[in-house]
């Protein structure tokens, strides 16, 4: 589903990638590992399609739709509610039966309850809940996640491993954490980058 | 086209929402519009032309105009929301529709107020000067919101945006005052209206390779 060789990206003169190859095939669960500025989000990035690579090759096969990606920023408005924020997305990404959906997936995050309040009275954790329901909202078949446990309480991460475990069946899935151990349950693949 | 008017709609109709909750770039509109007309009034001569208190008109409204187009994409740049927005499989000039039509809106009730205080404070307004203020509206919307999109992309954005757009608005200032003073407005109207056509359809054609790479 994505294939890279000697992808690499720059920035002016500043080198945020190095040149990587590797391939992640569908229904492949690949974690990306590295220390901080080695170009994981970079990565990701180029993966999502928000930037291109200035050197090498990256081939995604995989609609603009098709594609769910999970930022450092919730990607969210902190002035609407969770409910009017998912159904802005659920609108712009054509979710069939939009409200049962967003529904369904914010009682499962635990943010039923403060569905109404704006996104911007919610705490970190919760907004990375709510970005986990952004970003699944309309089932995307790549999943791209930058950090996912990123904020969240032993209650959230447990909750995301259960979600990432039924995920990796039908999905694929690019993942990058600091803490790639907790993944290894169900990864298939690892790229560390320098 | 449903669908991409749809989501024109629902993009333009978030941006209301967010102005409703925040308060933050209506406000600050009204506020500067009439104070920059309170300001003219006392710096213009009581002898001063009908051509002259056009014209302060016209900057008037250009700048009241920029207030709100250098508000439009903060939300956006600030929550990194763009992003988001770019990977939805819809059109990506829908955004840029939806931003025309939230900061017309803006601008529209911005000048409810201004027109009026125009009227108070110098000369009356005829139907032609309000024909011209609404066609401008519209150009002004269209090539600002796209200038604001590129401007909220770099550093020195408030900056940037007055420097690219201010050029890109003269033939509006020419049309605007030349609709409300010469004797037979319709063909500065006109020309208003191909202004609009022509910036419109390049803003939106151009806003795709605006917001991505």
């Amino acid at each position: 589903m994505i294939r890279a060789s000697r992808a690499a990206r720059r920035f002016g003169d500043k080198r945020a990638l190095e040149p990587v190859d590797f391939e992640l095939e569908r229904g492949g669960f690949l974690v990306v590992t590295g220390p901080n500025g080695s170009g994981k989000t970079t990565l990701l990035r180029l993966c999502a399609g928000l930037l291109v690579p200035t050197s090498g090759e990256l081939e995604v096969d995989a609609f603009r739709g098709q594609v769910g990606y999970l930022a450092h920023e919730p990607l969210v408005y902190r002035e609407l509610t969770a409910l009017e924020n998912l159904d802005l997305y659920g609108r712009l990404y054509r979710v069939p039966e939009r409200r049962e959906r967003i529904g369904m997936l914010l009682e499962r995050f635990g943010l039923w309850e403060a569905r109404h309040e704006r996104a911007g009275s919610y705490s970190r954790g919760m907004l990375q809940r709510l970005a986990l329901c952004r970003t699944l909202l309309h089932e995307p078949e790549l999943l791209i996640l930058d950090e996912p446990a990123n904020a969240l309480d032993a209650e959230g991460e447990a909750l995301l491993e259960r979600e990432l475990d039924e995920l990796r069946r039908e999905r694929t899935l690019l993942v990058a954490s600091h803490a790639p151990e907790r993944l290894d349950g169900f990864a298939t693949g690892r790229l560390a980058l320098a | 086209m449903r669908r991409y008017l749809a989501d024109s709609a629902a993009l333009a109709r978030k941006d209301l929402l967010l102005e409703l909750r925040a308060r933050d770039t209506l406000p600050a509109m009204l506020l500067f519009v009439i104070s920059v007309l309170v300001v003219f009034h006392f710096a213009l001569p009581r002898s001063a032309s009908e051509r002259a208190s056009l014209g302060l008109l016209w900057v008037a409204i250009l700048f009241t105009a920029l207030l709100g187009l250098g508000r439009s994409f903060v939300a956006e740049r600030e929550q990194g929301v763009l992003d988001a927005l770019v990977l939805a499989p819809s059109d990506r000039s829908a955004i840029w529709v939806g931003k025309v039509v939230s900061t017309l809106a803006f601008l529209v009730v911005a000048e409810l107020v201004a027109l009026p205080a125009f009227a108070l404070f110098f000369t009356s307004i005829d139907g032609a000067t309000v024909a011209g203020v609404a066609l401008a509206d519209v150009g002004i919307c269209a090539v600002g919101t796209i200038l604001a999109a590129m401007a909220a992309a770099g550093r020195a954005r408030e900056l940037l945006l007055p420097l690219l757009f201010l050029p890109l608005a003269i033939p509006i200032v020419v049309g605007g005052v030349g609709a409300s003073l010469a004797a037979s407005s319709g063909k500065y109207l006109g020309f208003l209206a191909l202004y609009d056509a022509i910036f419109a359809l390049v803003a939106w054609a151009a806003f795709e390779y605006v917001v991505t790479e």
